[in-house]
């Protein structure tokens, strides 16, 4: 029993916590997973490189982000949904029939006036996605309908609607260009551009496309600034932990990761700033995935949420009201699912009965490439994204490759058996 | 020269951060029952496991001989070909089967893959019948009571042709009465011949069957006691590395006006609405006093205490609670916790714990508003708070990061403890508060009990340990089948008295 008295070091009142307890042991294990997951994306992004050559190219990193967006946007409410011990089978027709019924307000229906804003609509849908967020949720949470039986219900009534608010078979469009921005627009130029090598001038008198290096400066600052905050913020949580007596991981891991993950996306923000900068799809994604990383890793709700996953039983009698944070779980999910059929909708300027059919299984398999268990409990927003991104590149690669769209699913398939497995594996042997 | 059934030599056994055991060595004499003692964490169970094959061989470093030859289990089919049995700590029984089923779970008398239920009941019974259960072969398991179940694990053991069984606290939450059963049962299979060994925290039950004591500690071999030896005074003084003057802190009670009031409290059977469950209770408690309830397994305190806290058992439920004279609502779980109740469970892997989740963020979560602003945690804050507790209550881990569902079954306890202390409550229930908690670690958690006590906190303790009661409390109720049968102040109390009101009460109730 080792009980070494050690000044408290914060009201200098001494407590006997036994020495040489007070290291992180698992905050750098924990994340070991995280990190063993971006490599792997990395490898994924290097090897479509190589064999196509276009991977990389800012005009294809646009394109991947575009295509892509929609599927780890939904993704982040689905981690909850997981997380929380649920699933949510119905995400890819509530995109659908959001999608729609957005093309139906602004192409069909003469609503006129206020409501013929694109921003007026989307908020619009935004919230028809909550309530059926919260439709699904109530007999989830209250009446203790398995969620997997729900929102299989849930699947099938909302394609129905889709395809009958658009009237059968036909699709709606083509949709306003503001409203278009949302997947195709970029961050507009407000600083200027920079040339950095001219571009070469052929004999019409025209630029060659694509020669010459003109960086977008309102792309690069940002891009520059994030970086810069992301680094701060590091060195002070750092610095905190280690004023209040913890020791944080060893100041040279923390440097080269600092360093290696700055640089990585130094070199993504320059591939944007010189095509025509960010897209504002990436914006959004990014300030998304912010904001839950945030609710997950510090706030008590995202707490609550992981407890509930954890053991609902224990949860309860700590007092958490599980009724009600399951509804929101589900409200959650049905906005960002809202957001999601928007997202799909702006990229084909017109509302599809198809759109977003099957995307609901590329959102729960990002979910679980991530490492979120299925018991409910575990899983990470940054990993959940990485796990899209891998789900993404692989898409876009495979499509630039030429595999046909069969194999393409083989491959993702076994891309998620693949991950999964190796998780269980490291968990019985750790 | 005795001869040994089992020699196990060296064990070393590492976890990620932890060294669990470090050349333990165990020697056990054909036919005997030998015992084996240590702290909570000291690494019984661990032990238990690498012997069974739970941790396969190459998991661990050291030598397991069995009847002489060197054994490398892979998996608990190898030991159990050999004859090693073993019963854990936590039961692995399937609720919703039979008692047949479970029996002969993964081991049915079947003809191409189809069970003969008929070959199987036949066993079954005679099963049953060796361990004194008369129960029907097809009754479920979630129908009987633990101690049953306890019974039920061992049949399931000789149905496999056991020679060394293994238990793990197989007393912990059984009632005085089922304890003696099962104890009479290994002295009946000693007599056949079977070798057992028994982790136990009630020393009070090893000085009554053991042949020979091996006491752990922090993961290794203190000594072996002989029967000679044995008395719970010298294994404590092994166990815990010095002597252990009283069983009970000193107190000073100090006790104030009435504080805490329930009246009239009823409460029916959740699936059986017309199954009344706990029938008008009044119950009182006063500031600073530590108020006991005594009672069976089965008289219903659980529910009772369940019924209370936040509805959290039972319904139509009716009665008062009044805290300072005045009715509060306490009609959900954060209601009771804002009113400054709280309820540590008897059942922390159901109801107490988030097993994959951190001590920390265990510790925390009844109480989260205590370390955060405006719903934003503050880590470090939560961090000091965590450490703060765990040192407190001695949780043993080499961080608070350590996942609880790898600590130790007293550990464990020890987090369910920390996180209701760290709510801060006014009225606090604790039911069974030091079951599977080691002797030295009792005592902290009583110390707790009387500290909280002096702050002048009102404190209900459910135990069907009737000396612990006698112990620490200053008035005791006594409960059976749903009802208060008797009150008495500890200083009346005895074992025999208590015994009597339920008695007296059973009879009242026929
Ligand atoms: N799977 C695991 N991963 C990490 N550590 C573990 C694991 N299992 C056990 N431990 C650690 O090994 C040590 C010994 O645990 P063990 O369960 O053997 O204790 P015990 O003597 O049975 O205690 P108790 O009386 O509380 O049941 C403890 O410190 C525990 O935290
Ligand atoms: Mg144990």
């Amino acid at each position: 029993m080792s009980t070494d008295i050690a000044p408290n070091p914060q009201t200098g009142v001494a407590t006997d916590i036994p020495a040489g307890t007070r290291v992180p042991v698992s905050s750098f294990v924990s994340n070991l997973r995280e990190y063993g997951l971006i490599l792997a994306l990395i490898a994924i992004m290097v090897f479509f490189q190589l064999t196509t050559g276009t991977l990389f190219k800012p005009v294809n990193l646009s394109n991947l982000v575009q295509q892509n967006s929609f599927i780890i946007v939904m993704a982040l409410g689905m981690l909850l949904v997981i997380v929380s011990g649920h699933i949510d089978l119905s995400v890819g027709s509530v995109a659908g029939f959001i999608g729609a019924l957005a093309a139906m307000m602004m192409v069909i229906w003469p609503l006129g006036g206020f409501f013929a804003n694109p921003l007026v609509v989307a908020i619009l849908c935004l919230v028809v996605g909550g309530a059926i967020g919260a439709a699904q949720g109530y007999w989830i949470a209250y009446h203790r309908i398995p969620s997997f039986i729900v929102t299989l219900a849930g699947m099938l009534v909302f394609r129905g609607l889709c395809q009958g608010l658009l009237g059968g078979g036909s699709s709606v469009g083509p949709l306003p260009d503001s409203f278009k921005a949302l997947s195709s627009g970029f961050l507009p130029e407000v600083l200027g551009t920079w040339v950095l090598i001219p571009p070469t001038v052929n004999a019409a008198g025209k630029t060659v496309f694509g020669s010459g290096i003109t960086l977008n400066l309102t792309t690069l600052l940002l891009g520059i600034v994030a970086v810069l905050a992301y680094a701060i913020s590091g060195l002070r949580a750092r610095r905190t932990r280690e004023k209040h007596g913890y020791e944080a991981e060893p100041f040279a891991l923390f440097v080269v990761k600092t360093i290696v993950i700055s640089a990585l996306a130094l070199f993504f923000v320059y591939q944007f700033a010189v095509y025509r900068g960010f897209p504002i799809v990436l914006v959004v994604m990014g300030i998304l995935v912010a904001i839950f990383v945030f609710i997950t890793r510090h706030t008590t709700i995202g707490r609550r949420v992981y407890a509930m996953g954890g053991n609902i039983k224990a949860a309860q009698l700590s007092g958490i009201k599980t009724e009600r944070l399951t509804l929101l779980v589900f409200i959650n999910m049905g906005v960002l699912s809202a957001l999601g059929g928007l997202i799909i909708a702006a990229r084909l300027g017109q509302a599809v009965p198809a759109a977003g059919l099957g995307s609901e299984l590329d959102v729960i398999a990002a979910v679980f490439i991530g490492g979120a268990s299925a018991m409910g409990g575990v899983g990470q927003v940054i990993s959940t994204v990485v796990g899209g991104f891998i789900m993404g590149v692989m898409n876009n690669g495979m499509s630039i490759m030429g595999v046909n769209v069969d194999w393409q699913q083989v491959v993702k398939g076994l891309v998620l058996l693949g991950a999964v497995v190796f998780d269980v594996y490291n968990k019985n042997k750790g | 020269m005795p001869s040994y059934i089992l020699e196990m030599r060296d064990i070393t056994k590492t976890f990620p951060g932890v060294k669990a055991l470090s050349n333990v060595n165990l020697k056990v004499e054909e036919g005997e029952i030998h015992a084996i003692c240590g702290e909570n964490g000291a690494g019984k169970s661990t032990l238990m496991k690498v012997l069974s094959g739970v941790y396969p061989s190459g998991d661990y470093e050291g030598q397991i001989i069995y009847r002489g030859q060197e054994c490398h289990f892979r998996g608990i089919h190898d030991s159990e070909e050999k004859g090693i049995v073993i019963i854990h700590q936590e039961l692995a029984l399937v609720p919703m089967l039979s008692i047949a089923e479970n029996i002969f779970l993964g081991n049915e008398h079947a003809k191409f893959g189809v069970i003969d239920w008929g070959a199987n009941e036949k066993r079954t019974r005679a099963l049953l019948k060796k361990v004194g259960l008369s129960e029907d072969p097809n009754t479920l398991i979630t129908n009987i009571g633990t101690g049953k179940q306890q019974l039920v694990e061992i049949a399931k053991a000789l149905s496999k042709e056991v020679e060394l069984l293994i238990l793990d606290e197989p007393t912990a939450s059984l009632s005085e009465k089922d304890s003696q059963a099962l104890l009479d049962l290994l002295l009946e299979f000693k007599r056949e011949g079977i070798t057992s060994i028994i982790i136990s925290h009630k020393l009070n039950e090893i000085n009554r069957v053991a042949d020979h004591v091996t006491v752990i500690r922090d993961g290794r071999t203190i000594e072996t006691l002989d029967r000679s030896e044995i008395s719970e005074d010298r294994i404590i003084t092994s166990m815990v590395g010095r002597s252990l003057e009283d069983r009970y802190p000193p107190r000073d009670p100090k006790i104030g006006e009435v504080f805490f009031e329930v009246k009239n409290w009823s409460v029916y059977h959740p699936l059986h609405a017309d199954r009344q469950v706990i029938k008008n209770i009044n119950l009182n408690v006063r500031k600073g006093e530590v108020v006991g309830i005594a009672g069976l397994m089965g008289a219903g305190r659980t529910e009772f205490a369940m019924s209370l806290f936040g509805r959290s058992y039972g319904r139509k439920i009716t009665g008062e609670v009044e805290l300072h004279g005045k009715p509060v609502d306490v009609s959900t779980v954060g209601k009771a916790v804002k009113q400054g109740l709280a309820y540590v469970t008897e059942d922390r892997k159901v109801f107490g714990l988030n097993l994959i989740e951190d001590i920390k963020n265990n510790i925390t979560i009844a109480n989260l508003k205590g370390v955060s602003t405006n719903g934003v945690i503050n880590d470090l804050r939560e961090l000091d708070v965590a450490n703060e507790y765990r040192s407190k209550t001695n949780i043993r881990s080499p961080s608070v990061y350590q996942k609880t569902g790898n600590l130790s079954g007293g550990n464990q306890q020890k987090v369910v403890l920390s996180k209701w202390l760290f709510a801060n409550p006014e009225v606090l229930i604790l039911d069974e508060p030091t079951r599977g908690i080691d002797v030295g670690a009792k005592y902290e958690i009583y110390t707790i009990i009387a500290r909280l006590a002096a702050e002048g906190r009102a404190i209900i303790v459910i135990s069907s340990e009737m000396p612990e009661l006698l112990g620490i409390s200053d008035r005791i109720y006594v409960m059976n089948e749903g009802a208060i049968v008797g009150e008495m102040p500890a200083s009346e109390a005895s074992q025999e008295k208590i015994m009597r009101a339920i008695v007296r009460g059973e009879g009242k109730a026929a």
